[in-house]
């Protein structure tokens, strides 16, 4: 049963456990109630005492534990295809954070969308910037967790294009169940012309003031949590904030703090040293999310989001 | 009517006799096994019914995508604090700490266990616990929300009240461990003249198998969790990251404990149903040491596959295969039972009464829960269908299906011993129906849902799952009535059942032997056992 990806290997082994599943399931049961019926008190009024069939005990110990090695060897044999990533692989960081994922291409380009082309097998590279996420894509039947501080792996082939869905199926928080994406499957030239094009734009992107602001906040990952439109998330909005009074608790202390550039900028690496009074402190800190020209390009946006 | 009243008060046995004290101090300062079985049998009532509360208030929540009743953070503590109460103070201590403390010494020809008084401890521990339990809902900053399983470094940032909850499972742990000590004394210590290891009856060696692992396994769950205690005040950095911690290193010593604390739940479940079935086809059970042993075998092996709930946790590759292949190994003492149970019904003489109804949907449940049990076992499927809803509906019909079932089954049976009165057999069976129809139509859809690849703890999902989710909320309805008839026709029949007599099922086991409700320090005499507890020639 060798299998020549994740999808295939789960698949037929699924299919295998069911089908010995329905038929343990249905014969056990149908054994019983035919037994249930047939030695009914009324029509069976006195009993056989059996105490024990020593050759039926073996047999019925013997196929059994037949019966599971080989669910364990063809469960074995298909986790090994899952975990035997092809040489010819296309490596994509993946990053889970509260509550959203990241994925990063060779190229160095950066999306909240795992974008692959068709018939090209996908290295993920998995890891987390705050708590526990896991990467689950149901359509290639693989999982892995994103352990801060580790790095997990998976792999697939996207064999036909379309859109599947990416869940977060470890819990991470009050959004965890949004913290969704997609996998987009394209054809070759299709992934070629988007992943050369960002590609270029991307090292100039870093320096463009005039881009950035909403976008660097949107690619960071900071609108998962903060609006721009003063609605109240996870975290406290944006809207209105520079050089307004923030309640703050700090070190246990309640203090009162007017939310300048040196606040704001403490704020994006060092969140848990001044938490905004009503919210959790559960920000991970950003240091060496974002670089000081990006802090400071994020905060000329906040200075200007009355 | 008034000389029944009379009758009643005279065969009240432990139910008049309050030893010195009067009222509810008769109750909650006693130390007589039966009344420290009833003082947990009522609490586990109450605890069931809360935990049952906040599931269907979860599904009701999930019958549709979007906000429904509730918003997202409420769900979580919901689902939280239901299996919070559900695991650490229903499921866990469950039939043990009820059914086995009112009928262990019964059963082995034993007046109580070895240390009534410890027991009256661990009651009020559990009591305690479940005080702590509730306080963490309504002080502080708000109830939990990591899920029962607490992992690292969610529950050490998270703002909510995780310190108060994980101590209250903390002294729950010491109620666990007390209750174990104690039974196994008294399995050791207090059996009758006559009563060898192989006249046991079989629920008792479930209850020496599951007190071994309890304490073996639960002080492993107090030091964890009194280190996330420690994480949270002191930022010792143990399993947080961003202090240098290992979040896995937890995820271990949490499964250490609580994989073979699954079998602390199902063991004494196995033990029940083994007791029904030859009471009620008059005949030996089949087997009797292959089910004793399979009972040990299960509570050791246990002990050694805690890895299988950690196949994606970034573990190495050769663990997985190790744990997995442990993993089938302990099924298969678990097969064996089942196929003893059904050989037991062969040639027997089969009257289908409440218990065995529930006894007969326990097998066909379990199996159920048991076989997608090997499927999440099994490497190469355990990927896809791990955190979905998939695992939700394994386990609850392992544990639901399987040892909640077994529960019922056991308190209708023991229900005329117990009481000395009968429940009304006709509407004990339309609340089977209920509950098994309610049971399968909230379960099953999970199976495929989960399948599908909706993770479970999702507060919210895609369009594509409304019709399951739909349909699995419309069962927990059937499943609550379910649960209202039993309850009501159990607590009905404690005042105005017919009088049972002693021996209403012709069962064989000692506590048959005493009269009912029985007296009480349980015989006037010990009795001399000189066969097998389950002979009926």
């Amino acid at each position: 049963m060798l299998s020549t990806n994740s999808t295939a290997a789960f698949n037929n082994v699924f299919l295998f456990l069911l089908v010995i599943s329905v038929v343990l399931l249905v014969s056990i049961t149908f054994t019983m109630i035919y037994f249930v019926f047939k030695y009914n008190r009324k029509k069976n009024p006195i009993p056989v005492n059996i105490e024990s069939h020593l050759l039926l005990e073996i047999t019925w110990i013997v196929i059994p534990t037949a019966l599971v090695l080989a669910m364990f060897y063809y469960g074995w044999s298909g986790f090994t295809a899952m975990r035997t990533v092809p040489p010819d692989a296309m490596t994509v960081k993946a990053t889970g954070r509260l509550w959203s994922w990241q994925f990063e291409y060779e190229n160095g380009i950066k999306s909240g969308e795992l974008k692959v082309p068709r018939g090209k097998p996908v290295k993920l590279l998995i890891t987390s910037q705050d708590v526990l996420h896991s990467l689950f894509i149901p359509a290639f039947r693989i999982k892995e967790d994103a352990v801060p501080g580790r790095e997990t792996f998976l792999w697939f082939l996207p064999e036909k294009e379309g859109e599947y869905d990416l869940f977060c199926s470890e819990y991470c928080g009050v959004q965890h169940s949004s913290m969704i994406s997609k996998v987009i499957v394209t054809n070759e030239d299709d992934f070629q012309a988007w992943y050369s094009a960002e590609g270029r734009k991307e090292p100039g992107a870093k320096a463009d003031e005039k881009l950035s602001g909403y976008a660097l906040l949107e690619d960071k990952g900071c609108l998962d949590c903060h609006s721009v439109d003063g609605t109240i998330e996870v975290g406290p909005s944006f809207k209105g904030l520079f050089n307004r009074k923030v309640q703050v608790t700090s070190s246990g202390k309640e203090r009162e703090l007017v939310a300048d550039e040196t606040y704001i900028k403490n704020s994006i690496l060092h969140p848990d040293a001044d938490v905004v009074k009503g919210f959790d402190d559960i920000m991970p800190s950003q240091e060496g999310n974002v670089t000081n020209e990006e802090v400071d390009v994020i905060i000329g946006y906040l200075k200007e989001l009355k | 009517m008034k000389e029944d009243r009379e009758n009643r008060k005279a065969d009240r046995g432990f139910w008049i006799y309050e030893g010195g004290k009067t009222g509810l101090f008769s109750w909650i300062f006693t130390t007589d096994h039966k009344r420290i079985g009833i003082l947990y049998l009522t609490s586990l009532a109450v605890f069931f019914a809360a935990g049952v509360t906040f599931g269907i208030l979860m599904r009701l929540e999930l019958i549709s995508p979007g906000k429904t009743i509730m918003s997202a953070s409420t769900y979580n503590s919901i689902f939280t604090v239901h299996g919070v109460i559900m695991i650490f103070l229903f499921i866990i201590p469950g039939i043990p700490v009820s059914l086995g403390n009112f009928l262990l010494p019964l059963q082995i020809g034993a007046r109580d266990v070895a240390f009534p008084r410890i027991n009256l401890l661990s009651w009020w521990l559990y009591i305690a616990g479940g005080i702590i339990a509730l306080l963490s809902l309504f002080t502080g900053t708000g109830p939990p929300d990591t899920g029962w399983t607490f992992y690292a470094p969610y529950s050490i940032r998270t703002g909510t009240n995780v310190s108060l909850a994980v101590f209250a499972a903390f002294v729950l742990g010491f109620s666990s461990i007390l209750t174990g000590m104690n039974f196994i004394t008294t399995i050791h210590r207090l059996r009758a003249p006559g009563m060898t290891w192989f006249r046991i009856p079989l629920f008792v060696w479930t209850l020496y198998a599951t007190a071994w692992v309890q304490i073996l396994a639960t002080p492993i769950l107090a030091i964890t969790l009194l280190l996330i205690i420690l994480e949270r005040f002191f930022g010792m950095g143990l399993f947080d990251p961003a202090k240098g911690g290992d979040p896995v290193l937890y995820q271990h010593l949490f499964w250490i404990y609580s994989h073979p604390a699954v079998y602390i739940m199902i063991v004494p479940a196995m033990g029940v149903v083994t007791e029904i079935i030859p009471v009620f086809a008059r005949r030996t059970v089949f087997g009797y040491k292959a089910i004793a042993f399979s009972s040990i075998g299960i509570a050791a092996v246990g002990f050694f596959v805690w890895g299988h709930h950690m196949f994606t946790s970034g573990i190495s590759d050769t663990s997985k295969v190790i744990f997995s292949l442990l993993t089938f190994l302990v099924a298969i003492p678990s097969g064996i039972k089942v196929f003893n149970w059904v050989a037991s019904l062969y040639k027997g003489s089969i009257k289908v009464d409440t218990p065995l109804l529930y006894v007969i949907s326990f097998i066909f449940l379990f199996c159920i829960g048991g076989l997608t049990g090997l499927i999440n076992g099994t490497l190469a499927t355990n990927i896809h269908i791990h955190g979905t809803h998939f695992i939700v509906a394994h386990f609850h019909y392992v544990m639901f299906g399987g040892t909640a079932f077994a529960f019922f089954a056991g308190i209708h049976y023991w229900f005329p011993k117990i009481f000395g009165r009968m429940y009304s057999e006709a509407r004990a069976k339309l609340a089977w129906l209920f509950l098994f129809i309610g049971f399968n139509v909230l379960y099953f859809p999970m199976f495929i849902v989960g399948w599908q690849g909706m993770p479970r703890r999702y507060y919210d999902y895609l369009p594509e799952f409304h019709n399951l989710n739909f349909i699995s909320t419309t069962g927990s309805w059937i499943l609550a009535v379910g649960l209202i008839l039993l309850f009501a026709n159990l607590i009905r029949s404690v005042r105005k059942g017919e009088i049972a007599g002693s021996n209403p099922w012709k069962g064989t086991t000692l506590e048959w032997t005493v009269p009912s409700p029985p007296p009480v320090e349980n015989f006037e005499e010990i009795p001399t056992v000189t066969h097998g507890p389950y002979k009926y020639e």
